[in-house]
């Protein structure tokens, strides 16, 4: 299941960055959120996968009788998925609005802020 | 944690008067005051009593959040007070109502907010969350207003931005896989432990990369000079004061405490330094829009501070964080300045420009010693750091940094020459009045002066910083033995009881 997972996080990062480096604005978002899964994915990796085991110990046990499954990873990847999902959303309303004003998606005809004024 | 409430009580407030602008303005200013007195208070007391821990909810360290006050951070908070309040009465004035109104100070609290978080938090996912309020923040401000180059700069500093902060978390989930803690000491201590070395270094790269990026550093600043003189110049001034500064400050945080001592790491720094002052200066050489001009200057002395830290000797670090702090200050009043030059003008392009000292002189005289402080006129604030960059770098024979430090130091004068001549004793034709706002002449007298007295208060305290260098380098030196020797910084967080 593990290397699944891996394979799958390397996709998404290959994916993200490929779809980041393309010319259309649209596309710098979709990159933006390919990417952003893939991260969350490997920190839930992270934590090593334990099928089916409880993030709690038994509060009578005083040492560590089983493996048990790291709550923490699940705790990042939550803060994670929120803050990235208010990102995007922003994002989505900034290129509406730059498309708007600019009348275009083409990150090469971006290139206003070079020119001295 | 005293600093956080207070902006996160502020900001709130704000909120609730969203439509309502003199109150907002107000209350900003109040705020600003209140926090500089938390920030001079928490900073006195961390100066007597070392280094304050606060767990969050008590969890103690290394399981709950954590947030360490040692001086280092104080400094910071102390500095973020100051350059907050010097650029919220300069925004009151300059800074149009039709783009205060959606809610602008609210969201400078936040972005305020989340530097001092940044600066006081001893967890590194916590310092993620921090980052991620900072750059949603900026996000906002740059963007507020939505003219056509300013969406331009918005979506390059948003992509760049973003792909930043997933490289830094790709690097924390790897960190965290190879630990298992994310308690910044408890990282210190537990990372020695870390048989892969490969895999250690790879996620120091992550770091720095995500940092880097953050911190404008030589092949990933692209981003600055592209979106830095976009928005309104009281924005651009804590954007340039801090928002880079956070980043050098988690660089130096991180490298000082979890990525410790690595020839592979110091040579790293040392050449991305080395490249960074070059091409920052070059890039601030070429260009004419005083803003541009000042973006690029930014770049160039973060590769000093950068360089410092790769040294990597208390001599070094020292010499580093004098910069960083007398940055902080210059960079902040800089572009409060070319706030007031466009207003005096109605334009950035130093080639329209002229005529300022004869019709401004005192103004000027500040201004004068601004520039010299950025450049390093002795006595003034850039020299003394200068002095241990060079003496370090000297002695510990990285004389390519020693030459490019020259470098950059001598564009630096050539820059500020050019800008002295060009901007203020050349004759220039007086520009067209624009309709766009008010001429600076036609202000009435409080609102000149809320002009000019940020500008006198920053241009006076980077004069403390020179003249009374003796308490600066005595605080940086301390500062500086604290990180490089981190078992101070270890002990306070993981041993509270004792």
């Amino acid at each position: 299941m593990e290397i699944v997972l891996a394979i799958v996080t390397g996709i998404l990062y290959a994916a993200g960055i490929y779809m980041m480096m393309r010319r259309s604005i649209v596309k710098l978002i979709i990159g933006v959120i390919l990417f952003s899964n893939g991260v969350n994915l490997l920190i839930f990796l992270s934590g090593r996968l334990k099928k089916g085991k409880p993030p709690i110990i038994p509060e009578s046990s005083d040492v560590f009788l089983e493996l048990y499954t790291d709550p923490i990873p699940q705790a990042l990847i939550l803060t994670a998925i929120v803050i990235s999902f208010g990102l995007q959303a922003f994002a989505i309303v900034l290129v509406k609005r730059a498309y708007k004003v600019l009348k275009t998606d083409d990150l090469d005809q971006l290139n206003t802020t070079d020119e001295d004024t | 944690m005293w600093p956080l409430i207070v902006h996160l009580f502020f900001s709130l407030i704000l909120m609730f008067g969203w439509q309502n602008l003199r109150l907002q303005k107000s209350v900003t200013i109040i705020a600003n005051f209140v926090s500089l007195a938390v920030a001079i208070f928490l900073f006195v007391h961390i100066y007597n009593n070392g280094t304050q821990t606060v767990a969050a909810g008590g969890w103690e360290a290394p399981f709950g959040i954590v947030f360490v006050g040692d001086l280092f951070a104080a400094t910071l908070v102390l500095l973020t007070a100051i350059s907050g309040l010097a650029v919220s009465i300069f925004t009151v004035v300059s800074v149009m109502n039709a783009r205060l109104r959606f809610g602008f100070f609210s969201v400078f609290h936040f972005l305020l907010l989340g530097l001092n978080g940044a600066f006081l938090t001893g967890d590194i996912f916590n310092l993620y969350v921090w980052f991620e309020i900072i750059i949603i923040s900026s996000f906002v401000l740059i963007s507020i207003g939505g003219e056509k180059n300013q969406l331009e700069g918005a979506v390059k500093y948003f992509a760049l931005n973003f792909m930043a902060s997933m490289i830094f978390l790709t690097g924390l989930g790897l960190l965290y896989g190879l630990t298992g803690t994310l308690n910044m000491a408890d990282l210190s201590v537990k990372i020695a432990d870390v048989d892969s070395r490969p895999l250690v270094d790879i996620c120091a790269v992550l770091f720095f990369v995500g940092f880097g990026i953050k911190s404008a550093v030589f092949p990933l600043y692209f981003w600055l000079p592209a979106s830095y003189h976009t928005p309104p110049s009281a924005v651009s001034a804590i954007f340039a004061g801090l928002l880079t500064k956070v980043g050098v400050y988690a660089l130096i945080r991180v490298f000082t405490l979890i990525f410790i001592e690595d020839l592979f790491l110091q040579s790293m720094i040392l050449s991305i330094a080395i490249l960074t002052i070059v091409s920052g200066a070059f890039g601030a050489l070429i260009n004419t829009n005083l803003r541009k001009i000042f973006s690029y200057l930014i770049i160039c002395h973060i590769g000093f501070i950068i360089g410092g830290l790769g040294v990597y000797t208390e001599v070094a670090i020292a010499g580093a964080l004098f910069y960083l702090i007398h940055d902080i200050i210059v960079k902040t009043n800089l572009y409060l300045i070319s706030g007031l030059i466009y207003r005096i003008k109605g334009g950035t392009n130093i080639q329209n420009l002229g005529n300022i000292y004869k019709d401004y002189p005192k103004i000027s005289v500040v201004i004068a010693i601004v520039l010299f402080s950025l450049v390093g006129v002795p006595p003034l604030s850039g020299f003394w750091p200068k002095i241990s960059l060079f003496k370090a770098s000297f002695i510990n024979g990285n004389y390519w940094y020693l030459g490019a430090l020259i470098f950059g130091s001598l564009i630096t004068l050539i820059i500020v020459a050019k800008i002295w001549a060009e901007v203020f004793w050349k004759n220039a034709d007086t520009l067209q009045p624009t309709k766009r706002f008010i001429q600076f002449d036609k202000l009435s007298n409080l609102q000149r002066s809320q002009f000019v007295v940020p500008i006198i208060f920053l241009a006076v305290i980077s004069l403390y910083i020179g003249l009374g260098a003796e308490h600066i380098q005595n605080l940086v030196t301390q500062i500086a033995h604290d990180l490089k020797d981190n078992q101070s910084y270890i002990n306070a967080v993981l041993n509270q009881e004792q």
